[in-house]
Protein backbone atom coordinates (compact mmCIF):
# COMPACT_ATOMS: atom_id res chain seq x y z
CA UNK A 1 0.00 0.00 0.00
CA UNK A 2 1.40 3.34 -0.97
CA UNK A 3 0.19 6.89 -1.27
CA UNK A 4 1.80 9.93 -2.87
CA UNK A 5 0.19 13.32 -2.34
CA UNK A 6 1.03 16.90 -3.19
CA UNK A 7 -0.86 19.42 -1.13
CA UNK A 8 -1.09 23.11 -0.33
CA UNK A 9 -2.33 22.29 3.15
CA UNK A 10 -0.50 21.71 6.43
CA UNK A 11 0.70 18.11 6.80
CA UNK A 12 -0.73 16.26 9.81
CA UNK A 13 2.32 14.05 10.42
CA UNK A 14 0.66 12.16 13.29
CA UNK A 15 -2.31 11.16 11.13
CA UNK A 16 -0.01 10.28 8.20
CA UNK A 17 2.11 7.98 10.40
CA UNK A 18 -0.98 6.44 12.00
CA UNK A 19 -2.19 5.42 8.54
CA UNK A 20 0.74 3.00 8.32
CA UNK A 21 1.21 1.97 11.94
CA UNK A 22 -1.59 -0.60 11.92
CA UNK A 23 -0.29 -2.61 8.96
CA UNK A 24 -0.33 -6.34 9.51
CA UNK A 25 3.16 -7.68 10.08
CA UNK A 26 4.81 -4.26 10.20
CA UNK A 27 7.64 -4.40 12.70
CA UNK A 28 9.18 -1.08 11.78
CA UNK A 29 7.80 2.30 10.83
CA UNK A 30 10.24 5.07 9.87
CA UNK A 31 8.96 8.61 9.44
CA UNK A 32 10.89 11.64 8.20
CA UNK A 33 9.70 15.24 8.22
CA UNK A 34 11.58 17.93 6.32
CA UNK A 35 10.85 21.19 8.14
CA UNK A 36 11.16 24.79 7.00
CA UNK A 37 14.14 26.33 8.87
CA UNK A 38 14.09 29.82 10.38
CA UNK A 39 17.35 30.73 8.63
CA UNK A 40 18.69 30.15 5.14
CA UNK A 41 22.37 30.88 4.43
CA UNK A 42 22.75 32.56 7.81
CA UNK A 43 19.92 35.09 7.61
CA UNK A 44 16.33 34.83 8.82
CA UNK A 45 13.51 34.00 6.44
CA UNK A 46 9.81 34.85 6.52
CA UNK A 47 8.72 31.85 4.45
CA UNK A 48 9.57 29.47 1.63
CA UNK A 49 7.53 29.33 -1.54
CA UNK A 50 7.38 25.91 -3.20
CA UNK A 51 6.65 25.65 -6.92
CA UNK A 52 6.15 22.29 -8.66
CA UNK A 53 5.46 20.76 -12.05
CA UNK A 54 1.93 19.32 -11.65
CA UNK A 55 1.67 15.83 -13.07
CA UNK A 56 5.41 15.25 -13.36
CA UNK A 57 6.05 15.77 -9.63
CA UNK A 58 3.55 13.05 -8.65
CA UNK A 59 4.76 10.73 -11.43
CA UNK A 60 8.41 11.14 -10.48
CA UNK A 61 7.78 10.43 -6.78
CA UNK A 62 5.56 7.44 -7.64
CA UNK A 63 8.27 6.05 -9.91
CA UNK A 64 10.74 6.18 -7.01
CA UNK A 65 8.24 4.62 -4.61
CA UNK A 66 7.92 1.70 -7.06
CA UNK A 67 11.71 1.52 -7.32
CA UNK A 68 11.98 1.44 -3.51
CA UNK A 69 9.47 -1.42 -3.39
CA UNK A 70 11.63 -3.48 -5.76
CA UNK A 71 14.71 -2.87 -3.60
CA UNK A 72 13.26 -3.46 -0.12
CA UNK A 73 10.39 -5.58 1.26
CA UNK A 74 8.09 -2.67 2.09
CA UNK A 75 4.60 -3.05 3.52
CA UNK A 76 3.62 0.57 3.13
CA UNK A 77 4.90 3.93 1.87
CA UNK A 78 3.49 7.43 2.22
CA UNK A 79 4.95 10.59 0.72
CA UNK A 80 3.36 14.01 1.17
CA UNK A 81 4.95 17.15 -0.32
CA UNK A 82 3.74 20.66 0.36
CA UNK A 83 3.54 23.40 -2.26
CA UNK A 84 2.80 27.11 -1.94
CA UNK A 85 3.84 29.33 0.95
CA UNK A 86 5.38 27.52 3.92
CA UNK A 87 6.41 29.27 7.13
CA UNK A 88 9.29 28.31 9.44
CA UNK A 89 8.44 25.32 11.60
CA UNK A 90 5.98 23.86 9.07
CA UNK A 91 6.56 20.51 7.37
CA UNK A 92 7.65 20.72 3.72
CA UNK A 93 7.88 17.02 3.04
CA UNK A 94 6.86 13.87 4.91
CA UNK A 95 8.03 10.34 4.10
CA UNK A 96 6.95 7.19 5.95
CA UNK A 97 8.04 3.64 5.21
CA UNK A 98 6.85 0.46 6.91
CA UNK A 99 8.48 -2.94 6.78
CA UNK A 100 8.84 -6.10 8.85
CA UNK A 101 12.30 -5.00 9.99
CA UNK A 102 13.97 -1.66 10.55
CA UNK A 103 16.84 -1.95 8.03
CA UNK A 104 14.50 -1.87 5.02
CA UNK A 105 12.35 0.92 6.48
CA UNK A 106 15.34 3.16 7.27
CA UNK A 107 17.05 2.55 3.93
CA UNK A 108 13.90 3.09 1.86
CA UNK A 109 13.06 6.36 3.63
CA UNK A 110 16.56 7.69 3.00
CA UNK A 111 16.51 6.52 -0.62
CA UNK A 112 13.17 8.26 -1.23
CA UNK A 113 14.34 11.53 0.35
CA UNK A 114 17.63 11.55 -1.55
CA UNK A 115 15.86 11.03 -4.87
CA UNK A 116 13.05 13.40 -4.05
CA UNK A 117 15.51 16.24 -3.48
CA UNK A 118 17.33 15.79 -6.77
CA UNK A 119 14.77 14.32 -9.21
CA UNK A 120 11.29 15.46 -8.23
CA UNK A 121 10.40 18.76 -9.97
CA UNK A 122 9.99 21.15 -7.04
CA UNK A 123 11.71 24.53 -6.59
CA UNK A 124 12.09 26.61 -3.45
CA UNK A 125 12.07 30.38 -3.29
CA UNK A 126 13.07 32.20 -0.12
CA UNK A 127 10.96 35.08 1.12
CA UNK A 128 13.30 37.09 3.35
CA UNK A 129 12.25 38.63 6.63
CA UNK A 130 12.31 42.39 6.20
CA UNK A 131 11.01 42.44 2.65
CA UNK A 132 14.18 42.24 0.53
CA UNK A 133 13.94 40.55 -2.88
CA UNK A 134 12.88 36.90 -2.94
CA UNK A 135 15.59 34.48 -4.03
CA UNK A 136 15.47 31.03 -5.63
CA UNK A 137 17.33 28.39 -3.63
CA UNK A 138 20.29 26.91 -5.52
CA UNK A 139 20.76 23.15 -5.83
CA UNK A 140 23.42 21.67 -3.56
CA UNK A 141 26.14 19.30 -4.75
CA UNK A 142 25.83 17.36 -1.51
CA UNK A 143 22.25 16.42 -2.44
CA UNK A 144 23.45 15.03 -5.79
CA UNK A 145 26.18 13.09 -3.99
CA UNK A 146 23.58 11.70 -1.55
CA UNK A 147 21.40 10.49 -4.43
CA UNK A 148 24.36 9.08 -6.37
CA UNK A 149 25.18 6.52 -3.67
CA UNK A 150 21.95 4.62 -4.44
CA UNK A 151 22.78 4.19 -8.11
CA UNK A 152 23.15 0.69 -9.43
CA UNK A 153 26.21 0.00 -11.65
CA UNK A 154 24.09 0.03 -14.82
CA UNK A 155 23.00 3.63 -14.05
CA UNK A 156 26.56 4.92 -13.70
CA UNK A 157 26.63 6.40 -17.20
CA UNK A 158 23.63 8.67 -16.54
CA UNK B 1 4.39 21.59 -29.30
CA UNK B 2 3.67 22.92 -25.85
CA UNK B 3 6.64 24.36 -23.95
CA UNK B 4 6.57 24.90 -20.18
CA UNK B 5 8.91 26.99 -18.03
CA UNK B 6 9.36 26.77 -14.27
CA UNK B 7 10.89 28.78 -11.41
CA UNK B 8 13.37 31.46 -12.56
CA UNK B 9 13.08 30.39 -16.20
CA UNK B 10 9.36 31.18 -16.02
CA UNK B 11 10.07 34.52 -14.34
CA UNK B 12 12.75 35.57 -16.82
CA UNK B 13 10.72 34.60 -19.87
CA UNK B 14 7.57 36.09 -18.38
CA UNK B 15 5.25 33.19 -19.11
CA UNK B 16 4.58 29.71 -17.76
CA UNK B 17 3.78 28.05 -21.08
CA UNK B 18 3.35 28.63 -24.79
CA UNK B 19 2.77 26.80 -28.06
CA UNK B 20 5.76 26.88 -30.40
CA UNK B 21 6.35 25.59 -33.91
CA UNK B 22 10.11 25.29 -34.42
CA UNK B 23 11.62 24.56 -37.86
CA UNK B 24 12.58 21.02 -38.87
CA UNK B 25 16.25 21.78 -38.11
CA UNK B 26 15.37 21.71 -34.38
CA UNK B 27 15.87 18.04 -33.54
CA UNK B 28 17.11 17.86 -29.93
CA UNK B 29 16.34 19.64 -26.66
CA UNK B 30 19.60 21.59 -27.07
CA UNK B 31 18.53 22.69 -30.56
CA UNK B 32 15.25 23.92 -29.12
CA UNK B 33 17.09 25.95 -26.45
CA UNK B 34 19.28 27.55 -29.14
CA UNK B 35 16.23 28.36 -31.24
CA UNK B 36 14.36 29.83 -28.25
CA UNK B 37 17.41 31.96 -27.36
CA UNK B 38 17.02 33.70 -30.68
CA UNK B 39 13.43 34.74 -29.95
CA UNK B 40 14.23 37.69 -27.71
CA UNK B 41 16.16 39.17 -24.83
CA UNK B 42 14.03 37.47 -22.19
CA UNK B 43 14.79 34.03 -23.69
CA UNK B 44 18.49 34.85 -24.06
CA UNK B 45 18.56 35.83 -20.38
CA UNK B 46 16.67 32.71 -19.25
CA UNK B 47 18.93 30.42 -21.27
CA UNK B 48 22.20 32.34 -20.81
CA UNK B 49 23.72 29.22 -19.20
CA UNK B 50 22.04 26.33 -21.02
CA UNK B 51 24.23 23.77 -19.23
CA UNK B 52 22.34 24.17 -15.97
CA UNK B 53 18.87 23.98 -17.54
CA UNK B 54 17.05 20.67 -17.04
CA UNK B 55 14.67 19.24 -19.63
CA UNK B 56 11.67 16.92 -19.55
CA UNK B 57 9.73 15.46 -22.50
CA UNK B 58 6.16 14.50 -21.66
CA UNK B 59 6.94 14.68 -17.93
CA UNK B 60 10.04 12.48 -18.03
CA UNK B 61 13.60 13.70 -17.44
CA UNK B 62 15.82 13.64 -20.56
CA UNK B 63 19.37 14.65 -21.44
CA UNK B 64 19.86 17.84 -23.51
CA UNK B 65 20.92 15.75 -26.51
CA UNK B 66 17.65 13.78 -26.51
CA UNK B 67 15.61 13.92 -29.71
CA UNK B 68 12.28 15.70 -29.39
CA UNK B 69 10.73 13.28 -31.89
CA UNK B 70 7.02 13.11 -31.02
CA UNK B 71 7.10 14.83 -27.62
CA UNK B 72 3.93 16.87 -27.08
CA UNK B 73 5.10 18.70 -23.94
CA UNK B 74 8.64 19.99 -23.43
CA UNK B 75 9.52 21.49 -20.04
CA UNK B 76 12.55 23.57 -19.07
CA UNK B 77 13.49 24.16 -15.43
CA UNK B 78 16.41 24.78 -13.06
CA UNK B 79 18.03 22.00 -10.99
CA UNK B 80 15.44 20.79 -8.50
CA UNK B 81 15.41 22.02 -4.90
CA UNK B 82 12.43 20.28 -3.31
CA UNK B 83 12.29 18.05 -0.27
Amino acid sequence: MSEVRISEHTVDTTAEAAALSGLTNAGALVTFSGICRRDEDGSPIAALFLEHYPGMAEAEIERHVEEAKTRWPLLGVRVVHRTGRIEPGETIVFVATASSHREAAFAAAEFLMDYLKTRAPFWKKVERAGGSTDQWVEAHDKDNAAAARWRKPKDAAE
Amino acid sequence: MKVLYFAWLRERIGKAEEEVDPPASVVTASDLIEWLRGRGEEYALAFNNPKIVRVAFDRTHVQPGAKIAGAREVAFFPPMTGG
